[in-house]
This record gives structure tokens, C-alpha cells and sequence, in this order.
């Protein structure tokens, strides 16, 4: 159990580092999702499965998407593409992949020996996040869902187009 | 055993290397993606303290933050794409002036 902790933490270190190392944008990117994955397992580990499912869902899978998103509609000319063309190098996805496969070697390990959630931690399950979410937590709840509507205002305002300047006379500017 | 110190040790260090991040790096992109970084730290400190004590308070907290992390990084990607057509650079000391 402690060997999976540990490898896992070796691997969230060392894909940041990458991370913070790379210039370009896209395999900084694989390398923190790397990161976030094995922040997962340790999660996991930690006998908190119900958070370890939504950092994998909401961190690696929606956050990480809206940076793709970003990257591909800053769309940086020549130089992105000859990025691309690098990206297929087999030396660019290769430790990406090596510690995805770790992590994925993990985690079969965890689900074959049975040992889920581990014996040495008692796990907090999702029922019990539930209650104290919805219980005692309700309030942050709610501030929660203000602040995400404040961020979906936020970036549907600042990703409004401006109406060309013909039509702009007869536009009301909101 | 419950591995505690290394679980806070190892999110110090995740937070220590997006503090670098932030600190070291020029591009918008980087910064923010070493601001998650250190979201990401913040909250694992949460859940292992509170897998050490066994209460679900730490994974609320864990979910409160994400639920930031969400809202803040759709309003700084867009941010970055307005500077990024404003001033055609996404480097932050071109854009360090308030007004432009």
C-alpha cells in the first residue's frame, strides 16, 4: 500500500517539474494532467475514492479541457505548427505515457488484490461527503453556485465580440 | 500507519513548485496552469488531513475548491484570449502596464 503512495507521489512531483520545464504549451499540458491523475491515486490511497473519481472527472477531465480549448484557439501560426509536428515525436509523449501507464498499473494492482478501500486507512465514502455537504455545508453550497454563475457571466462578457463599426450605430452596446 | 507527514510533505512541495511557476515562468498559460497547481496542493492538504481524522469535512473543502478552480480558470482563459487579441503576445511583461 505505502509502494503505491509513494510511487504515485514520486509521479505527481516530477510530472510538475516537467511541467513547469516545458515550453511548449501542449506537453506542459499532458504533463500537469499526468499530475493531476496521480494526485488522484494518492487520493485514492487516502481512502477518499469519491474525491480521487472527481479530481480525475472535473480537474483532468473538464479543466484541462478548457486549457486544450484555449491553446488550440490561440492557434500561435508557423511555430505551433511545427509544435504539432514535434508533438509526434515519440520523445514527446513517451514520459507522459510511461507515467500514465504507472498510474494506470497502480491502479489495476489496488482493484485485483482487493484491497479497496485499504485496510490500513478506513475510507470516508461518498454518503458521508453527502451529508456534511448538504447538512452543515448547505450554505457553501449555495455560495459555490454564485461563484460559478459569476464565472460563467464573467467569461460569456469577455468572450463577447464586438459588432463591427457600421452596425455598431444602430446596436445598443448591453 | 497512516501516511500523513509524507502526504503534507508532498503537497508543500506541489505548492512550492507552482509558487516557481508562478514566479518563473512568462506565459499567461503557464502561470495559470501553475495557479491549479497550487489549488490542487491546497486541496490535497485538505484530504489528507481530513482522512487522518476521519471526518468528510476535508473533501467538502475539496470540493469547495474545485468549484473555485472551475470559476476561476473559465475567467482567466477568457481574459487570456482578450489580452491575447488585444496585444497579440501572451508574455506578462508586455502586458504588466495597466494601461496598456
Amino acid at each position: 500500500m505505502t509502494i503505491v503512495f509513494y510511487t504515485a507521489s514520486a509521479v505527481a512531483i516530477i510530472a510538475t517539474i516537467l511541467m513547469l520545464t516545458r515550453a511548449n504549451a501542449v506537453h506542459a499540458l499532458l504533463d500537469l494532467i499526468v499530475s493531476l491523475l496521480a494526485v488522484a491515486v494518492i487520493f485514492f490511497v487516502l481512502g477518499a475514492p469519491f474525491v480521487a473519481a472527481l479530481e480525475v472527472i472535473i480537474y483532468a477531465g473538464a479543466i484541462m479541457v478548457l486549457f486544450v480549448f484555449v491553446v488550440m484557439l490561440l492557434n500561435l501560426g508557423e511555430p505551433a505548427t511545427r509544435a504539432e509536428r514535434a508533438l509526434l515525436r515519440p520523445s514527446m509523449w513517451i514520459v507522459p505515457s510511461v507515467f500514465a501507464a504507472i498510474l494506470l498499473a497502480e491502479f489495476i494492482w489496488l482493484l485485483v488484490s482487493g484491497d479497496v478501500p485499504p485496510s490500513a486507512v478506513a475510507g470516508i465514502e461518498a454518503k458521508e461527503t453527502g451529508m456534511a455537504l448538504f447538512g452543515q455545508y448547505l450554505i457553501g453550497v449555495e455560495l459555490a453556485s454564485m461563484l460559478l454563475l459569476g464565472g460563467l457571466v464573467a467569461a460569456y462578457h469577455l468572450g463577447w465580440r464586438k459588432v463591427p463599426q457600421t452596425e455598431a450605430t444602430h446596436v445598443s452596446h448591453p | 500507519m497512516f501516511p500523513i507527514r509524507e502526504g503534507f510533505m508532498i503537497s508543500g512541495a506541489l505548492f512550492t513548485l507552482g509558487v516557481i511557476g508562478v514566479l518563473a515562468r512568462r506565459n499567461l498559460l503557464f502561470v495559470l496552469m501553475s495557479i491549479e497547481v497550487m489549488l490542487n496542493a491546497a486541496g490535497m492538504a485538505f484530504v489528507v488531513a481530513g482522512a487522518r481524522w476521519r471526518q468528510p469535512d476535508g473533501q467538502v473543502m475539496f470540493l469547495f475548491i474545485l468549484a473555485m478552480a472551475a470559476a476561476e480558470v473559465s475567467v482567466g482563459l477568457a481574459l487570456v484570449l482578450e489580452l491575447y487579441h488585444q496585444f497579440k503576445t501572451l508574455d506578462t511583461d508586455a502586458i504588466s502596464r495597466m494601461r496598456g
